[in-house]
Order: C-alpha cells, then sequence, then structure tokens
C-alpha cells in the first residue's frame, strides 16, 4: 500500500507548491530543498528565492509502467525543463499528450495532484508543467 | 440590502480544465433522448485535478491582473461542495499555494451552487471594514451528477476567483450594491458520507431558482434605485442554458444582455464558480461605465445579486492574464469511459 510520508511533504512545500528553492550566498548554487551545507563550495549560508514559473522543455519520455501510488495517472510524461533563469528541473508535463510536445516549447508550472496516500488519504499537491496557455 | 462603500474588484481570473464531454455522449451511454439536451458539453477535470487545483489556477491568474504581492492578501475564502477533504480547508493549501500564508484568514464556504458569492460576501465585508487590505473570494466545484441521473448532463468543473480591494485606482470593477435571499427550501442536497447529490426535479425551477433569484434581484433593484436600463450585462446562475433566459424574462430584462455571460452550454454547470465564471467572462468584454448584474443561486435555498460598475482599470488589466475563452476553446473531449475514469466514477 502506497504511504506518503506526512513531515517530509509538509517540509518540502514551499518548493513544491511555489517553486521556491534555496540559493549559496557564497557560489549561487540553486538547491530544491534546504540543505545543511553547500553541495558545490560547503558554505552554510543561503537565500530564498523564487524560481521562474516558465521554461523551455529540453526532453521528455513517456511512463507507462508507473511506480506505486502513479497508477491512475499512467501513461504519464516526464519532462526535463530548463527555467527562464537556467535552473534545470525534473517535473511531469500535464494536460498534454505525447505527440502534442517539441523539445524547446514553452512550458509553465501549475499546481496539481501528485499522488494520494491510499491508506490515510492525505493529497499530495506539486508543481507540473504544461504548454503554456 | 448592502450598500458597499468604495469596495473594488483589483483582480479576476477564470479557469475550465480542459478535458469536455458532449452531453450527447452522456445520453449515448444512458440511452436518453438526444433531441433536448440541457447544455452541448461540460467541462471535465484531469486525472490530477481538484477543486484545490482548480482554485489554484484561476487564484494566479486573479494575483497576474491585480499586480499586488501575494503577501498583501489578508484572506483566503473558497466556495465550493466538492472539497478534497472532509475536514482540511481548502482555503489554506491555496493560501500557501500562492504566497498569501501565514498572517490572514482562511475559510471554506459553503451554500450549493452560490457558495462562491457567498465568499465574496465575507471578503468584501471584511475589505469594508477595514480589517483587511486585500481579500481573495473563490469559487470552485468539481460537481458531481450520479451516473445516468439528469444532473450528469450538466455537473461541470471550473473555478472563479476575485481580488478585492478598496482603492478605485486599482480596480477593474467596483461593486456598489449587494443583497441576498434566503429561505429554507429542499430541491437539492447531499448528505455526509453519500457521493452525489438528491434533488427535487422540477422543483428546482419555480420555487427554488427562479423564486429566489427574481426577489433577490428586485429587492436589489428596488431599494437601491436602480432600474433596468442601468444594467447592461445580466449575469444569473446557470444550471442549464434555459434558465437564466427563463429569469431575464421574469424580470424583463433583453435577452441581448445575457448572452455575453453565458458559459453553461459550452462548459456546463460548474456550481459554486458558475455565476462568478459568467461575471469574469463579461469583465473580458465589458466597457469602462457599463453596469453588471450578477445573481447567483444555490440550493437550499438563497441568491445574492450584486450591481457592479466596470473601471476605466479594466482596459489596462485585461490583457495582464488569459482570458476565459482561451481556457474555454482549450479542449480535448473524452468519450464516457475516459470521463467515468476522470471523474473516479470506477471504484476499484
Amino acid at each position: 500500500m502506497f504511504k506518503i510520508k506526512v513531515p517530509r511533504y509538509w517540509r518540502h512545500k514551499d518548493f513544491r507548491y511555489r517553486l521556491n528553492a534555496w540559493k549559496c550566498n557564497h557560489c549561487g548554487e540553486t538547491h530544491f530543498f534546504k540543505p545543511l551545507i553547500c553541495r558545490k563550495c560547503r558554505s552554510r549560508e543561503f537565500i530564498q528565492v523564487s524560481l521562474p514559473e516558465t521554461g523551455k522543455l529540453l526532453a521528455y519520455t513517456v511512463v507507462r509502467s508507473p511506480p506505486e501510488g502513479f497508477e491512475l495517472q499512467s501513461p504519464y510524461i516526464i519532462g526535463f525543463i530548463e527555467l527562464d533563469d537556467g535552473t534545470r528541473i525534473l517535473g511531469q508535463v500535464t494536460d498534454c499528450q505525447p505527440e502534442e510536445l517539441k523539445q524547446g516549447m514553452r512550458v509553465e508550472a501549475t499546481f496539481r495532484r501528485i499522488r494520494e496516500d491510499e491508506e490515510d488519504k492525505i493529497i499530495a499537491y506539486c508543481y507540473k508543467f504544461r504548454p503554456v496557455i | 440590502m448592502v450598500k458597499m462603500n468604495s469596495i473594488v474588484i483589483v483582480g479576476y481570473g477564470g479557469y475550465v480544465p480542459r478535458y469536455r464531454i458532449r452531453a450527447e455522449e452522456i445520453a449515448r451511454v444512458w440511452g436518453r433522448d438526444r433531441s433536448e439536451l440541457p447544455v452541448e458539453e461540460k467541462a471535465v477535470i484531469g486525472l490530477d485535478e481538484d477543486t484545490v487545483t482548480m482554485a489554484v489556477e484561476a487564484a494566479k491568474i486573479a494575483l497576474k491582473r491585480a499586480g499586488i504581492p501575494p503577501s498583501k492578501i489578508g484572506a483566503v475564502h473558497v466556495g465550493t461542495e466538492s472539497k478534497p477533504y472532509a475536514v482540511k480547508p481548502s482555503g489554506t493549501i491555496v493560501a500557501e499555494a500562492i504566497g498569501a500564508v501565514p498572517r490572514i484568514t482562511a475559510a471554506d464556504f459553503e451554500f450549493a451552487c452560490k457558495a462562491g458569492t457567498e465568499a465574496l460576501q465575507f471578503i468584501t465585508s471584511l475589505v469594508d471594514a477595514g480589517r483587511i487590505e486585500y481579500g481573495l473570494a473563490i469559487g470552485a466545484d468539481t460537481a458531481q451528477g450520479r451516473p445516468g441521473d439528469a444532473l450528469e448532463f450538466t455537473a461541470a468543473c471550473g473555478a472563479a476567483a476575485l481580488i478585492i480591494g478598496k482603492n478605485k485606482s486599482e480596480g477593474v470593477a467596483e461593486i456598489e450594491a449587494c443583497t441576498s435571499y434566503v429561505t429554507d427550501t429542499p430541491d437539492f442536497w447531499r448528505r455526509e458520507y453519500e457521493r452525489y447529490p438528491h434533488h427535487t426535479a422540477r422543483f428546482t425551477g419555480d420555487p427554488a431558482y427562479f423564486h429566489h433569484i427574481v426577489n433577490s434581484v428586485k429587492a436589489l433593484l428596488e431599494n437601491d434605485g436602480y432600474t433596468l436600463n442601468d444594467i447592461d450585462y445580466a449575469v444569473f446562475h446557470q444550471p442549464n442554458v434555459r434558465f437564466p433566459l427563463v429569469a431575464a424574462r421574469l424580470l424583463g430584462i433583453d435577452l441581448e444582455k445575457v448572452k455575453p455571460g453565458m458559459v453553461a452550454g459550452s462548459i456546463g454547470n460548474t456550481y459554486a464558480a458558475c455565476s462568478l465564471l459568467g461575471l469574469v467572462k463579461v469583465l473580458d468584454q465589458a466597457k469602462p461605465g457599463e453596469r453588471i448584474l450578477v445573481a447567483s443561486f444555490g440550493s437550499g435555498a438563497g441568491s445574492d445579486s450584486y450591481i457592479i460598475r466596470v473601471l476605466e482599470g479594466i482596459e489596462s488589466k485585461r490583457g495582464l492574464a488569459p482570458t476565459l475563452d482561451k481556457f474555454i476553446e482549450r479542449k480535448t473531449y473524452i468519450d464516457y469511459a475516459v470521463y467515468a475514469k476522470h471523474r473516479r466514477k470506477i471504484l476499484m
């Protein structure tokens, strides 16, 4: 039975809901979730930044054998996206069929259900991407 | 009757999900007569959507037009009858997703299809009282219709959001007056733990929809000194395409003033979002100085009426976000089997 770890979901909501990430004060490296130390320069000082909600699709794949918790959405698309500030990020691409996608097309972030705990019924929401409207 | 003191809509947004099912397809499955269908087609959520995600979509569009930081919003009220959680407010998730937390009040309102305008009543009151600078009122629903029931042809999905403030120079429209008309009328209900609502068929027309809307609008016009000539557009709740036109005829309103705000024919009855989506559609085309009459209806039953005057700010703010027509025209048709999957009608 698929379970969601509620404390971890809650800790990550700034990034998952609003693409609010952490930037290293020393080297500028972007971290999606607040780290203890920067993976690049080992600094411990960060500032919270809002990543842009638009970007371009660099690559994508279609998942037809989904992991536990994603069966209802299958088949679904996972995209590799370069946001307008250059940050590269993985995310589901929704509201479209694979044949509508093209490398380099503009996409925008949208707030969606990502999965649901089958026992405790908590719903996990997260960013996804869709073709720009 | 409430005469408002400089209450303005500073941002507005409407959202309709991408999927559509034709009423003909529902009629085909259930062997119904296809000659008199209440709507042409209706909007259906995607597999990863619900009332909260649609509310966030509409709110983000409203924020783009409002041009204010989300942190200035002091209240997020969501009117809906299809909350994802029975206990856990939708308003907090929406507020978190748009970045309005934590110094806000957030709550969910329930009054069948008028829950959205009910939320608007409270937001305008909070702004009018000076308790908050800006407030966000949302109507959103993923409406339920029992398979094969008359409601299944129309029960649809959508969301509309209004950001309310007090500064006229920021406004796209001013809410000049409002009123409510409420009685205990059992035309439509759903008990706890029930999946689908019950309704009393044609009883929902005369004693419920028409009685409440007509009396609400008459009270608003008479008590606040408006005449029908002051109204350029009339938006009524749209359970189908016929009821709003009949309501207009009963009130003596020219049908041409109703048609610009009609959305039910192409997206169905979006319940708590319905009359607000009609308002959004009118704001997408109205000119400064024009007046809009909005009358919602919620089963149980009641109607909220508003007189809204369009301000100069509409011209500069309208183009800052996609119009409602963009979402209405963006559509992918699905058959009944896929619709049943999207609406989780198949229980495994």
